[in-house]
């Protein structure tokens, strides 16, 4: 963003004549409805693709006719049929609550869109303190949840929202220290270095250069499939247990903000992953040949993949299990994990 | 005021003020606040499931009474899907009532047709010919085969394993295209009549039953690999939902719920009927290989075993199948024998269906109780899920495979 | 046991308790089924020995249905022994303006809904019964459905409960 705006004012003589602070704007309003559009379509093609993935899992075919080829244009319907449809707030409701919970959700995801780099020089902004900003923002989707199911004045809204809290917070530890692992490897909290630091080859990202970071990785992925209320960790919108758990009572709009919001997650998780463990936009070869946008993506869309599979194979967790396999599993190893890359890093 | 106690048979609806009052009004309930140490007073939580609700299978009511996620009673209330079937019964004629038979478990019609019909033609003294007797052991099985089909799907469903529904169905697809292509019907059928069964096997059917059969062995390790030793749902219904064998006997608890709890029990061994004593097939029992004997995961094994077992009957009887007459006689007018009555039970798959026809000489029955094993094993619900927590009683209630309509006939 | 045995140990002195006319022997098409008819006051002691001896060991109520006889109601009690394999039916007349049945929830837990049912449908009460209330029924409907002489309301919280007559 930050080239832009200096692009926007070697070139554009018109520009020369502006105070600097109007141009930087311009910039940051370029960026985030790049971004936006981006984030956009990304869950509108993953909606599309987790019908047809679990459509063909479970022996079927998924969506087939809206638009043509294989329902590609399947999202774009059920969006304009998702806006069409009525609002309805229910009377006790808390009305303000209930209208600021959808906001929220996707403030908390959009917002930790923007640290993610696509690209050597394909990114929005680069953060010294990348990393500690994506895992602060993240936090705000319980406070979405927790509104959310409070607002509806719902019983069953009320139980998703409190089992989603318990399971987010509570796992949003191990993939913190698991995250601390290849920033402790490299030395760098910002997300362009970690990236930098794994160029070379597919054996100088981070996941490969230490079986704690390989660890590491594995629990950060499970940890985040906790983190966006993906099975096996959906009991807070375990459909067959609580209708549709917090998010109950929302209809139209506000339902699809929940939804995009949901998906656009899953994406930002697999960007982290990719980032952190799988070498960002660095090639397998040492020598760059595919732009390092377009190798990002397929290695975050790769990921997300993984986790429409895994959603569609396995059954979900009871509650108690769930924290079970946090502070008493997924925890200890990645204390473990951390110990062993900071005496490797000692030693080597 | 309504006095609280015996349940209100001839109150009135009225608005409650509290939680409190709704609960005293079932029936001198008790709720009660706890106190944690200190000033901190929590009450327990009365929470509906139901009657629309995913994961109920049927319309039926749940009132939870809980603490947090513990479960401290469930209280179910059904009768939703009464449709008088036992009033119907006194009021049509003996061949009438075959299609309201249909609809008790309807996953399982054939079954129902076959204990009815078979009581009807003891307290007539009706002969069936082989022919006839084949096809309903066939039929019947095929349809175990079909409803066990259901209840591990939608336990798969209900533990949130998506696919296992899917993969369930579709197997449920190839036999009701069977059933479709032999009487018409894809779910109630009202093929098994007094006296035979309603059409003979059309051409080309055994091939096609046969066909089935090879293409059903093979996927009962596909489920093994996909459901049931998967560590999750191992984990979701190991020791969850146990039920002790004193406490299903005294319930009245039986099918495969009763033979998971550890007792040997099938009607179609210890009590034959019908040809059933001509066939070789083994009856599964709970072991608690992964938990408990009597825990969810044993009901759940002792169906994917039962339905292995029904498609080994069905080769059997295939093979035997004579030529023949598919009815036998019987009289256009059925009149019942004055003064006799009869109580015949059959192994359906859900448990013992009872029919208890009461006949005075007339061309209605005098009376016809219908015993439904959906309605003994639900009731006991309320012993096995207190204690658990929510999420368990789901899979205890999937695992003890109701039907509503067979329940609330 | 056979049905004669079955007969004779209930005849036997454990039961110097009951009058020997309240069990009586109903004669019965099949040589090999017992049905005996009970008076509603020893019933429960009845119920009680069948279920607890242990030569009889009666375990299992199969089926507990209702009946209406007219003048009176009936209840049948199908029980059946898991250890023995045999089984025996009973028969319990009540007067139909005062049919107070002694249940028997406490000998086979699988009575407690029966015997709901049994209220419910036809009216019958169970004495001793820890929960007597309606089951199939709406809590606040009137009337109990299956006795013969039932007449359906005309409706039931302003819906109709019969279908409307077609006009001639």
């Amino acid at each position: 963003m930050e080239s832009l705006a200096a692009w926007f004012e070697n070139n554009f003589s018109a520009a020369a004549g502006m105070p600097k602070e109007l141009i930087y704007f311009g910039a940051i309003l370029i960026s985030c409805v790049l971004v936006l559009a981006f984030m956009l379509l990304l869950v509108l093609f993953f909606i599309w693709e987790e019908r047809k993935v679990s459509g063909h899992i479970q022996s079927r075919v998924g969506p087939m006719r809206v638009g043509g080829w294989h329902g590609w244009a399947q999202t774009i319907a059920d969006t304009i049929k998702l806006f069409l449809k009525e609002d309805i707030v229910p009377r006790a409701a808390d009305k303000r609550l209930f209208l600021l919970a959808p906001f929220l959700a996707f403030f908390g995801v959009f917002a930790a869109f923007v640290v993610l780099p696509y690209g050597e020089r394909t990114l929005v902004t680069d953060l010294n303190v990348g990393v500690f900003y994506i895992l602060a923002i993240t936090s705000f989707s319980v406070i979405a949840i927790v509104v959310a199911g409070w607002a509806s004045n719902n019983k069953w809204s009320l139980y998703g929202a409190m089992r989603s809290a318990a399971q987010i917070v509570s796992y949003e530890i191990p993939m913190t220290i698991a995250v601390l692992v290849p920033v402790l490897y490299v030395g760098s909290m910002s997300m362009v270095s970690l990236s930098e630091a794994q160029s070379g080859g597919v054996w100088n990202w981070i996941v490969f250069r230490s079986p704690f970071t390989f660890v590491a990785f594995i629990i950060f992925f499970i940890a985040s499939l906790a983190e966006t209320n993906r099975t096996p960790f959906d009991l807070p919108e375990a459909e067959s247990e609580l209708v549709a758990g917090f998010h109950t009572e929302y209809t139209g709009i506000k339902f699809a903000m929940f939804f995009l919001a949901e998906y656009a997650a899953l994406f930002l998780v697999s960007g982290v992953a990719t980032t952190l463990f799988l070498g960002g936009w660095n090639g397998i070869l040492p020598t760059q040949i595919m732009p390092g946008p377009v190798v990002f993506c397929v290695k975050s869309l790769f990921l997300v993949f993984v986790i429409i599979w895994l959603r569609w194979t396995l059954p979900r967790l009871r509650v108690d299990q769930l924290m079970y396999m946090c502070w008493k599993v997924l925890l200890p190893i990645s204390f473990v994990c951390l110990l062993g890359v900071a005496v490797q890093k000692l030693l080597f | 005021m309504m006095p609280a106690g015996l349940g209100s048979a001839t109150g009135c609806r009225r608005h409650r003020e509290s939680a409190a009052e709704y609960v005293r009004d079932l029936g001198g309930m008790t709720m009660d606040t706890v106190e944690i140490e200190g000033k901190l007073q929590t009450e327990e939580m009365l929470l509906n499931m139901g009657p629309q609700h995913p994961s109920t299978h049927g319309v039926l009511r749940l009132l939870l009474r809980m603490d947090g996620e513990i479960v401290h009673d469930v209280i179910p209330y059904i009768g939703y899907l009464h449709r008088c079937k036992e009033k119907i019964g006194e009021n049509v004629t003996y061949q009438q009532f075959t299609p309201y038979t249909d609809r008790l478990d309807y996953l399982a019609s054939m079954n129902m047709n076959l204990g009815y019909v078979l009581g009807v033609e003891k307290l007539l003294g009706l002969e069936v010919p082989e022919r006839a007797q084949y096809i309903r052991v066939i039929m019947a099985e095929l349809n175990r085969i079909a409803s066990h089909l259901v209840a591990w799907g939608t336990f798969g469903l209900d533990m949130g394993a998506f696919t296992p529904f899917m993969y369930g169905f579709r197997e449920r697809e190839k036999i009701m295209d069977i059933f479709e292509r032999t009487c018409g019907a894809r779910l109630t059928y009202n093929y098994i009549r007094i006296g035979g069964v309603s059409r003979d096997l059309p051409e080309g059917m055994v091939k096609q039953i046969s066909e089935f059969l090879d293409y059903f062995d093979p996927r009962i390790p596909e489920y093994h690999d996909l459901l049931s030793y998967n560590k999750i749902f191992v984990e979701r219904t190991a020791n969850v939902g146990i039920l002790p064998l004193d406490t299903a006997i005294a319930y009245g608890v039986t099918g495969p719920c009763l033979r998971a709890s550890g007792l040997k029990w099938d009607l179609r061994k210890d009590e034959p009927y019908g040809i059933y004593d001509r066939f070789d097939f083994d009856i599964p029992v709970g072991k608690g290989e992964m938990g408990t004997v009597g825990d969810a995961w044993d009901r759940y094994m002792v169906r994917i075993i039962e339905m292995q077992q029904s498609a080994r009957i069905v080769r059997q009887a295939l093979e035997g199948l004579p030529e023949g007459p598919i009815t036998g006689k019987v009289p256009k007018m059925i009149k019942g024998p004055k003064d006799k009555e009869l109580y015949i039970r059959t192994e359906a798959p859900k448990g013992e269906i009872g029919f208890y026809i009461v006949s005075d000489g007339g061309k209605t029955p005098a009376r016809l109780k219908i015993r439904s094993p959906s309605f003994s094993n639900l009731s006991v619900l309320p012993v096995i899920a207190k204690g658990g927590m929510v999420a368990d009683m789901v899979a205890i209630v999937a695992s003890l495979d109701i039907v509503l309509g067979e329940i609330d006939r | 046991m056979t049905p004669d045995e079955i007969y004779g140990r209930l005849r036997s002195t454990d039961m110097d308790a009951v009058p020997p006319d309240d069990v009586e022997k109903l004669s019965a098409d099949d040589a090999s089924e017992l049905t005996l008819k009970v008076a509603a006051e020893s019933f429960g002691k009845v119920a009680a020995y069948l279920a607890k001896d242990d030569h009889l060991g009666f375990d299992s109520l199969m089926c507990l249905s209702g009946m209406d006889l007219g003048e009176e109601l009936q209840v049948v009690y199908h029980l059946f022994s898991i250890k023995h394999k045999h089984k025996v039916t009973l028969k319990v007349n009540v007067p139909k303006d005062s049919p107070k049945v002694p249940s028997v929830e406490g000998i086979w837990s699988t009575a407690g809904w029966h015997e709901r049912e049994a209220f419910d449908l036809f009216g019958i009460e169970f004495e001793g019964h820890s929960d007597l209330r309606r089951i199939l029924m709406p809590e606040d409907w009137v009337g109990h459905p299956l006795r013969k002489d039932y007449q359906a309301p005309k409706e039931y919280r302003g819906i109709p409960v019969l279908p409307r007559e077609e006009p001639e």
